[in-house]
C-alpha cells in the first residue's frame, strides 16, 4: 500500500546509530495528514542535515502553505547521515519522510530546496535510497516528480539530468499551481503519461523543465544554442514573486525541533529582495524587488510566532534588515514589548553603518552585549567600490569602535577574498583595517579585552549578478592571500592576540564555482562523484577536492573543457551563458554595464531612494517596490 | 566596566515544584538535551512562571536530576522547577503535559516541601525492564543465573576517552527473567554508580558470561527511580513531600 509507515522497520535501525531524534519527527507543529485525505502528496527535501534543514524558511513556509490546502499533504525529509544510509540499504529501508515515515518513493512530487550548490550529491543520494531512478528521463509516471527550487535553481542545468523541473523564485504561490496542475492530471487518469505532465507543468508561470531544452556547443566549448524541443513551452521561463508579504504570514506556526539545530531561535522574514546592488550577491540580484512586511504584520508574526514555539530568541531576517524602512520603530516597539519577558530580539550580520550599532543597542537593552557582526566584504575601499558596498575606511574604524565604546565586546567582521580586480594589498588592508579597529576600540572602551574576529572566505561568481562574467580566483590564489593575511595579523602580537582569523581554504570555493556557473556537462561530475561516494559536500569532513578534480578530470574532457574551463576562465560579452533562458528580471545589457563599472569602480544607488536605474526586473516581471514607512504602531499586548 | 543589567534583581523562587515524566515511544530516541530544550520551551508555552537567574543571561531554576539514556524510555524521569509565584501543582503538571509532545506525559507534580531534604538524595537506583525481541525466557534465564552467580564481569564501556573496562555486576542489585508473548523480559534493579552501569552494560554483561546475544536491538524502560533500601525496595522519591503535605494540611484541619 502506498503511503505506509516505515517506521516499525526503522526503528531497530535507529537503536543503532547517532542522533536518532533527527529522524523520528514529530516536532512540534508538525503535521501528519491521513494519506488518503490528500489528492496530491508532496515529499519536501533539504539535501542537507536534519539540523541545517529543519530551521530552513522556504521549506517551513512551503510545508505549511501545502498543509493548508485540504487537496494537498507535505511532509519534509533531509539527507540521512551515513551511518543510517548504510543500515537502510542492509535492511532495504527507502528513504523516508520525518513525519508520516512514508517512503519518498511514494509522493507525487519530491521538493528540493538548494539553498547552495554543495547538496546536489545529497539529492542523488536520496533519489538512489528512495528506489527513483537517478535519471529523470528514466523515471515514469509513477515515479514522484522531482521539483528543484532555491537560489541555486536559477541554474539547474548541472542536475538537469536528475531533477524534472526547477521553480524560479519565491514558491508560495508556484507550489499551489504545480498542486492544481499534478491534481487535474491525476483526475484524468494521467493522460500522455509523465511527458504530458512535465509538458502542463512547463506552462505553468516560473517552472522550468529542462528536457525540453537542448544544448549544443561550439568547438570551443562554449554554448552554441539552447533549443526547445517542443513549441508549446515557453522561450524564456521568468521567475515568480510573491507580493504583498502580509499576506503571506508565514511561518505562522514554526517547526521546533527537540534535536538541536543550527538556529535555536524563530525567524520573521522582515522583506524579501534588496536592492543595496552589491555585485558580488546572487540573493540581492535575484530577489528584487524590495518587498517589506509592515511593522503591524511584522507585530503580529513575532507575537503568534512566539505563542507558538516557546522560543526566547526571535531574529529579524531579510537580507539587510537596518534598510527595512521603519527598523528603529520596529526595533524599539518590540523592545518595549517584550522588556522584561527573557525574550531576545536580533539582527542577522549587517551593513557597516552606524546606525546599526544603535539598532543592536536597542534590542539589547537590557540584555548581554557580546558580539556583533558588520560585513564590510572588501579589505580596501577600492576593492568595497568595485563590489559596491562601498563605505571609508574611517566610518568603519568609528563604527566598530561606537561599538565596543557601547559595551560590545567581540566584533566579528566577515570579508571575501578573490574578488575580481583584487591585488594581495586589497586583502592586506583587511589585516591593518584590524589593528586599527582594536586599537581605537581599546582606547574607546577603556578595555582590554575586546576582540575582533576577521571572517573570511573564498569569492565564488553566481549566474545572474553582474559577476557571472568573471574569471574566479583559483584556489591557489586564494590559499596565497591568506597565508599573507594571517602572517600581517600575527606580526604585532599585542594587537595580533586580539585578532581571530577564521577562514577556510579555497578549494571548496572551486566545487561550488563549477556547479554554480557550470552548465549540463557537469552533471557527470556530480554523478561520478557521487557513485565515488560524495556526500555532504557542505562539511569539511566529508568534502573531498581530490575526488571532484578526478571526476572533472575523468569526465569534462570528452567535452573539450575541464574544471578551469568553467571556474577560473572569463567569459565575453557574447557568449550564451547556461542560464540565459532563465529570466530573473536582470536586463543582460544592464548586467554587462555594471560589470564595466565595477572594473572601473563607480558605484551605483539604491533604487529605493534614488531614480530607477533600469536593472530591469520591475518592467518585466510586472512587480513595483513596496516599502513603507506605514506610520502604524503596534499595540500593548494583553497578557493573558 | 563591564555593563550591568539594568533595574532590580529577578524576583526570587516561593515555590518548587518536583515532576516525574514519562517519555515513551519515539522520543525514547531523544538526549537529556533534546529533553531539556523541549522542557524549557513547554514551560514557556504553558506560561509557567518560572524563576531566573540574575545576570546577562537568565536562565529558569530547572534541576534535572541522571537523565535515562538516549534510546531508552522512561516512566519516571524526575525534574526540579523553581516558581516565582505560587501556582497549583496540579495545574501546572496539566499546563505542561498539553504542551509537551504526545510522547512525553508529566504524571505528577508536588510541592517540595522544606526541611524533607532534597530530591537528588531520594534517588540512587533505577528499576530496568529490558524487552528481548527474538529471546526466549529459556535462553535468558539461565544467562541472568550465571551473571548474578559471577563476582565480577568485566565490560568494555564506551566513555569520551575511548574505551573502559567496568565491572557490571556489583551495580546489579537484582535481576530476573520473565516472558510476556513469547519474548523474553529481563527485569532489574540497577545502583546508580560511577561510572554508570546501563542496561546496554548489563547485556554486554550476559554476553560475555553466557554468549547471550539479542538479534534485535533491546528496548530498555526505567519503570521507576528511587532510594533502594535493605529489604530490596525502591522507595517513590516524592512520597516525602506528599507525606509532609498531607501532614500539613491534616494539622491546618484540626485548628
Amino acid at each position: 500500500m502506498t503511503g505506509e509507515t516505515l517506521y516499525p522497520r526503522l526503528e531497530p535501525l535507529l537503536a543503532q546509530i547517532q542522533k536518532p531524534i533527527q529522524y523520528v519527527g514529530g516536532e512540534l507543529n508538525a503535521q501528519t495528514k491521513p494519506w488518503e485525505s490528500a489528492a496530491v502528496h508532496w515529499a519536501l527535501m533539504y539535501p542537507d542535515a536534519y539540523e541545517v534543514g529543519l530551521p530552513n524558511q522556504g521549506l517551513m513556509i512551503l510545508y505549511e502553505v501545502l498543509n493548508e490546502r485540504p487537496d494537498a499533504l507535505a511532509e519534509r525529509t533531509y539527507a540521512v547521515w551515513p551511518d543510517l544510509a548504510a543500515l537502510m540499504r542492509e535492511h532495504g529501508v527507502p528513504q523516508f519522510t520525518v513525519d508520516g515515515h512514508r517512503s519518498v518513493r511514494d509522493f507525487d512530487l519530491l521538493g528540493v530546496s538548494f539553498a547552495t550548490e554543495l547538496g546536489y550529491t545529497n539529492l542523488l543520494e536520496a533519489l538512489d535510497l528512495a528506489g527513483v531512478p537517478l535519471h529523470a528521463v528514466d523515471r515514469d509516471e509513477t515515479h514522484p516528480v522531482v521539483v528543484a527550487g532555491g537560489h541555486a535553481a536559477f541554474n539547474p542545468e548541472p542536475v538537469a539530468d536528475f531533477v524534472d523541473c526547477a521553480v524560479l523564485g519565491d514558491g508560495e504561490q508556484a507550489v499551489g499551481d504545480i498542486t492544481d496542475v499534478v491534481k487535474a492530471w491525476k483526475a484524468q487518469g494521467r493522460p500522455g503519461g509523465r511527458e504530458e505532465l512535465l509538458a502542463r507543468l512547463s506552462r505553468v508561470d516560473g517552472v522550468y523543465v529542462p528536457r525540453f531544452y537542448a544544448f549544443s556547443y561550439g568547438p570551443d566549448g562554449t554554448i552554441a544554442a539552447v533549443t526547445r524541443t517542443r513549441d508549446d513551452v515557453p522561450a524564456k521561463v521568468g521567475k515568480r514573486t510573491v507580493m504583498d508579504l502580509d499576506e503571506w504570514p508565514y511561518p505562522k506556526q514554526p517547526l521546533v525541533p527537540l534535536a538541536e539545530s543550527v538556529h535555536e531561535r524563530m525567524s520573521v522574514e522582515i522583506f524579501r529582495g534588496c536592492t543595496r546592488g552589491c555585485r558580488f550577491c546572487q540573493a540581492g540580484m535575484i530577489t528584487r524587488p524590495v518587498r517589506e512586511r509592515t511593522i503591524t504584520g511584522i507585530g503580529s508574526m513575532v507575537e503568534q510566532g512566539l505563542k507558538a514555539t516557546g522560543y526566547e530568541e526571535v531574529g529579524l531576517l531579510s537580507l539587510s534588515s537596518a534598510d527595512h524602512s521603519e527598523i528603529g520603530q520596529v526595533a524599539k516597539q518590540l523592545a518595549d514589548r517584550y522588556e522584561g519577558t527573557n525574550t531576545s530580539l536580533s539582527l542577522p550580520s549587517t551593513r557597516v553603518d552606524a546606525f546599526n550599532v544603535t539598532l543592536a543597542n536597542e534590542l539589547s537593552r537590557n540584555g548581554r552585549r557580546s558580539g556583533l557582526t558588520f560585513a564590510p566584504e572588501g579589505g580596501s575601499e577600492r576593492i568595497r567600490r568595485v563590489i559596491n558596498k562601498t563605505v571609508s575606511k574611517e566610518d568603519l574604524v568609528r563604527t566598530v569602535t561606537t561599538a565596543y565604546a557601547n559595551g560590545w565586546t567581540q566584533v566579528k567582521l566577515y570579508f571575501m577574498c578573490g574578488l575580481p580586480t583584487e591585488t594581495d594589498e586589497d586583502v592586506l588592508e583587511i589585516a591593518e583595517l584590524a589593528v586599527e579597529v582594536i586599537r581605537a576600540g581599546r582606547e574607546a572602551s577603556g578595555r582590554k579585552d575586546i576582540r575582533c574576529t576577521v571572517s573570511i572566505g573564498g569569492f565564488v561568481p553566481k549566474p545572474h549578478t553582474p559577476f557571472q562574467w568573471a574569471a574566479q580566483a583559483s584556489a591557489d590564489t586564494i590559499d596565497s592571500r591568506l597565508r599573507l593575511l594571517r602572517q600581517a595579523i600575527n606580526s604585532d602580537r599585542r594587537i595580533g592576540r586580539s585578532i581571530g582569523l577564521r577562514y577556510h581554504d579555497g578549494k571548496p570555493g572551486v566545487i561550488e564555482g563549477l556547479l554554480s556557473r557550470g552548465d549540463r556537462r557537469v552533471g557527470r561530475v556530480i554523478e561520478r562523484v557521487w557513485r565515488e561516494g560524495g556526500k555532504f559536500d557542505g562539511w569539511s569532513e566529508h568534502f573531498s577536492f581530490e575526488r571532484w578534480t578526478q571526476a572533472a578530470a575523468e569526465e569534462l574532457p570528452a567535452f573539450g573543457v575541464d574544471l578551469d574551463w568553467f571556474t577560473t576562465r572569463e567569459r565575453t560579452e557574447q557568449e550564451i551563458l547556461p542560464w540565459d533562458h532563465l529570466d530573473s528580471g536582470l536586463d543582460k545589457e544592464w548586467l554587462w554595464e555594471d560589470w564595466q563599472e565595477a572594473l572601473s569602480e563607480e558605484e551605483v544607488a539604491d533604487c529605493r531612494w534614488t531614480p530607477c536605474y533600469d536593472c530591469g526586473v520591475c518592467p518585466t516581471m510586472g512587480t513595483d517596490i513596496q516599502i513603507g514607512p506605514t506610520g502604524r504602531s503596534l499595540l500593548p499586548l494583553t497578557v493573558v | 566596566m563591564a555593563r550591568q543589567p539594568d533595574g532590580p534583581p529577578p524576583p526570587p523562587t516561593v515555590q518548587k515544584l518536583r515532576i516525574r515524566y514519562a517519555k515513551r515511544g519515539r522520543l525514547r530516541f531523544a538526549s537529556h538535551r533534546d529533553l531539556a530544550r523541549a522542557l524549557e520551551r513547554a514551560l514557556r508555552r504553558a506560561r509557567v512562571p518560572m524563576a531566573f537567574s540574575a545576570g546577562f543571561s537568565p536562565h529558569p531554576k530547572i534541576s534535572y536530576l541522571g537523565a535515562a539514556p538516549t534510546g531508552s524510555a522512561s516512566e519516571a524521569e524526575y525534574v526540579e522547577i523553581g516558581l516565582a509565584e505560587r501556582c497549583d501543582p496540579e495545574a501546572v503538571r496539566a499546563a505542561l503535559d498539553a504542551a509537551l509532545p504526545e510522547d512525553i506525559a508529566v504524571l505528577e507534580c508536588v510541592e517540595a516541601v522544606q526541611g524533607t531534604g532534597s530530591l537528588a538524595d531520594r534517588i540512587d537506583t533505577s528499576v530496568w525492564r529490558v524487552e528481548l525481541p527474538g529471546v526466549r525466557l529459556e535462553e535468558l534465564a539461565p544467562a541472568v543465573e550465571k551473571f548474578l552467580a559471577a563476582d565480577v564481569v568485566t565490560v568494555a564501556k564506551r566513555t569520551k576517552n575511548g574505551l573502559k573496562d567496568v565491572d557490571a555486576r556489583p551495580a546489579v542489585a537484582s535481576a530476573s527473567a520473565a516472558e510476556e508473548a513469547g519474548c523474553a523480559i529481563l527485569h532489574m534493579v540497577v545502583r546508580q554508580v560511577t561510572p554508570a552501569v546501563r542496561p546496554d552494560d548489563v547485556l554486554a554483561a550476559l554476553a560475555a558470561v553466557a554468549d547471550l546475544r539479542p538479534p534485535l536491538p533491546p528496548r530498555a524502560v526505567r519503570e521507576a527511580q528511587g532510594r533502594l533500601d535493605d529489604t530490596g525496595t525502591v522507595a517513590d522519591p516524592l512520597g516525602p513531600d506528599r507525606a509532609a503535605r498531607t501532614r500539613c494540611q491534616g494539622e491546618h484541619a484540626t485548628v
